[in-house]
């Protein structure tokens, strides 16, 4: 039980971000506080695709002369860095578009609290 | 090819837009229509192709070979999807030259550019043989497709806030069941997975990976409880993102949900562990019939259409999840129809919109019968295809599915599809009577003038709509070609 736990604890912690995340997106009221929980979550998965790719007494996969190209054990996989740098990219966009719709709301509603939002759409539809 | 085209108009439209305004919608149209025109070409080489025995055509990026780079696959499939999205958007944009002056407080080159890239976005992950670029491009059409909801009404970016939330979740599990993917397999190429699923189909990661895969393509898809993000979006958004997004955007979504379960992880690879095809049935099912009673309770014709979307989406899961060719070939006729009818349909509630700015149905009376003609028409058309009835499209992808729902020996979903029809039957008909038969309240239908919108938007709709009927008549050749592509 226990080899298993440090074997995977990286798994385990992200996992707990992960969840941390989904809490925030999902159960705070405020729209600020549902991009800050977007932006966890989205943090959690790119630590799950680096941890994913490291290796024990691994290096960083740039050739060295000292470990030859074929000891794939010596080098780490390059492949979900690359993958992530996109996400991160991805992410960043979509944290723009969320803060841009937030701008929008504000100069709508003047609020951003969930319960308030409600009550207005619903005078907006009583109309 | 396809892409290509699609980021040079994209591109061109905001160089462009800084000098001359009125050049975007042409060009976002003339775009649109080049991709369509590169589609039917692609159908027609894939049939050839098929037909000499050939296999898909495969295009490696940066000189890398397919396994190890990033690849575009287009097969028969691909074909047939870029055909309808291409073909639907081209008359979409060009329908909403019409519309520009009204309902948009956008600046027109901006809007534009968006739909490009939205486009461009649902073209990439038609195309791509890579789990993860399809990641990327479900992002980009994603990204453009929040922004296209948010220019609305007052509403509209907070729907398109609650959108981002749901839809960047789903995005991100799809990402995380990628990982695991990666991480049992050892490759992103879609072709080469399918070569090493079969062997490891029973591990418990793989299982975690499938579900997640499902999930997240399914709040994209608007699959049965994760529609939340649709109907508010489709009602608050402004008329022409409506008639561009709702026709095309779930029906990619689709297509991914088809690409990853039945060509990547396959009938067997799909049921190792738990019978899945059956979970993803029955919640389609489900989503047909909630679909269709939400939508008689409307009174907003715009929320009617968003709520029958969920309906009709549940119609083309389950023609998939049933796993047989019949069914499938159901499928994806009813994508097409139902592409072709929520465009025109769509296109009939702006038309509505912009002359009574209003689109309640309680309001419709049979002055509208006089006022507008040739939109009524084109409304009965898609309405009775919605429906399903002889001869129009809608009923012949109605038919095969039910087919389909025998060939399994499901009559509970048999049963569905039937009552599904009625309820259909009961709220577009319940518009039609109002327009055709019932007395307006002061004014007599004779007084009514016709009020008609322009012929630049009266005849994109009746184009699509009698395509539907030309659909309806020459079913059979296509859906002989459909049924083939079912995966063995």
């Amino acid at each position: 039980m226990m080899e298993t736990f440090i074997a995977n604890y990286a798994y385990a912690f992200t996992l707990i971000i992960l969840c941390v995340g989904l809490y925030g997106m999902f159960f705070k009221r405020n729209l600020v506080k549902k991009v800050i929980g977007l932006s966890i979550f989205q943090a959690a998965v790119i630590m799950f695709f680096v941890s994913l790719a490291s290796k024990m007494g691994g290096t960083v996969p740039v050739k060295w002369e000292e470990i030859p190209v074929e000891m794939i054990d010596g080098y780490m996989n390059p492949l979900p860095h690359t993958l992530m740098l996109t996400a991160i990219v991805v992410g960043v966009a979509t944290q723009g578009v969320a803060f841009g719709l937030l701008v929008n709301i504000w100069n709508r509603f003047k609020t951003l609290e969930e319960d308030a939002l409600n009550e207005a759409t619903l005078e907006d539809s009583r109309d | 090819m396809f892409v290509v085209s699609y980021i040079s108009v994209s591109l061109l439209i905001v160089l462009a837009g800084v000098r001359f305004k009125e050049s975007a919608q042409p060009l976002a149209t003339l775009g649109a229509g080049l991709a369509a025109v590169l589609s039917v070409v692609g159908w027609i080489v894939v049939q050839a192709n098929t037909e000499a025995g050939l296999p898909a055509i495969r295009y490696g990026f940066g000189g890398w070979a397919p396994p190890i780079g990033i690849e575009f696959v287009l097969d028969g499939l691909s074909a047939f999807f870029l055909m309808v999205v291409n073909g639907v958007a081209a008359i979409v944009l060009w329908h909403s030259a019409g519309n520009l002056d009204k309902h948009l407080d956008a600046h027109p080159p901006t809007f534009y550019a968006l739909a490009s890239l939205f486009l461009l976005g649902l073209n990439g992950m038609i195309l791509t043989g890579d789990l993860f670029n399809l990641y990327v491009f479900l992002e980009i059409s994603s990204l453009s497709s929040y922004a296209l909801i948010a220019i609305g009404s007052r509403q509209a970016p907070l729907a398109a806030f609650r959108y981002l939330i749901l839809g960047t979740v789903g995005g991100t599990l799809y990402l995380i069941g990628v990982g695991f993917m990666y991480a049992m397999t050892g490759t992103l190429n879609m072709i080469d997975m399918t070569t090493i699923i079969p062997l490891i189909a029973e591990e418990p990661a793989v299982l975690v990976a499938l579900l997640l895969m499902i999930v997240g393509i399914g709040v994209k898809a608007a699959l049965f409880p994760l529609y939340g993000w649709l109907p508010e979006s489709y009602t608050q958004t402004n008329s022409i993102s409506s008639a561009l997004i709702a026709p095309i955007g779930t029906k990619v979504a689709a297509y991914v949900m088809i690409r990853v379960l039945l060509f990547v992880f396959g009938a067997s690879g799909l049921n190792a562990v738990l019978p899945l095809s059956e979970v993803i049935a029955y919640l389609a099912g489900a989503g047909i019939l909630f679909g269709s009673i939400m939508a008689i309770l409307q009174k907003n014709l715009k929320r009617m259409l968003a709520f029958s979307s969920v309906s009709q989406i549940g119609y083309i899961l389950m023609g998939v999840a049933l796993m047989n060719p019949i069914a499938f070939a159901g499928a994806l006729f009813h994508v097409l129809n139902h592409a072709i009818m929520k465009a025109t349909l769509f296109m009939i509630s702006s038309h509505l919109e912009r002359q009574e700015e209003s689109v309640d149905i309680r309001d419709f009376n049979d002055s509208y019968r006089v006022k507008y003609p040739w939109t009524m028409a084109t409304f009965t058309l898609a309405a009775i295809s919605m429906i399903g009835l002889p001869p129009l499209a809608g009923f012949f992808s109605k038919w095969m599915l039910a087919l389909g729902t025998i060939e399994a020996d499901n009559w509970v979903l048999f049963g569905v599809i039937l009552s599904s029809s009625l309820l259909n039957a009961v709220y577009f008909f319940g518009i039609l009577e109002k327009v055709y038969l019932r007395r307006s309240g002061q004014k007599k239908a004779s007084q009514a003038s016709m009020n008609e919108v322009s012929w630049g938007m009266r005849l994109p709709a009746l184009i699509l709509a009698l395509a539907l009927l030309g659909f309806g008549f020459f079913n059979v050749p296509l859906l002989d070609i459909l049924q083939t592509l079912f995966p063995a």
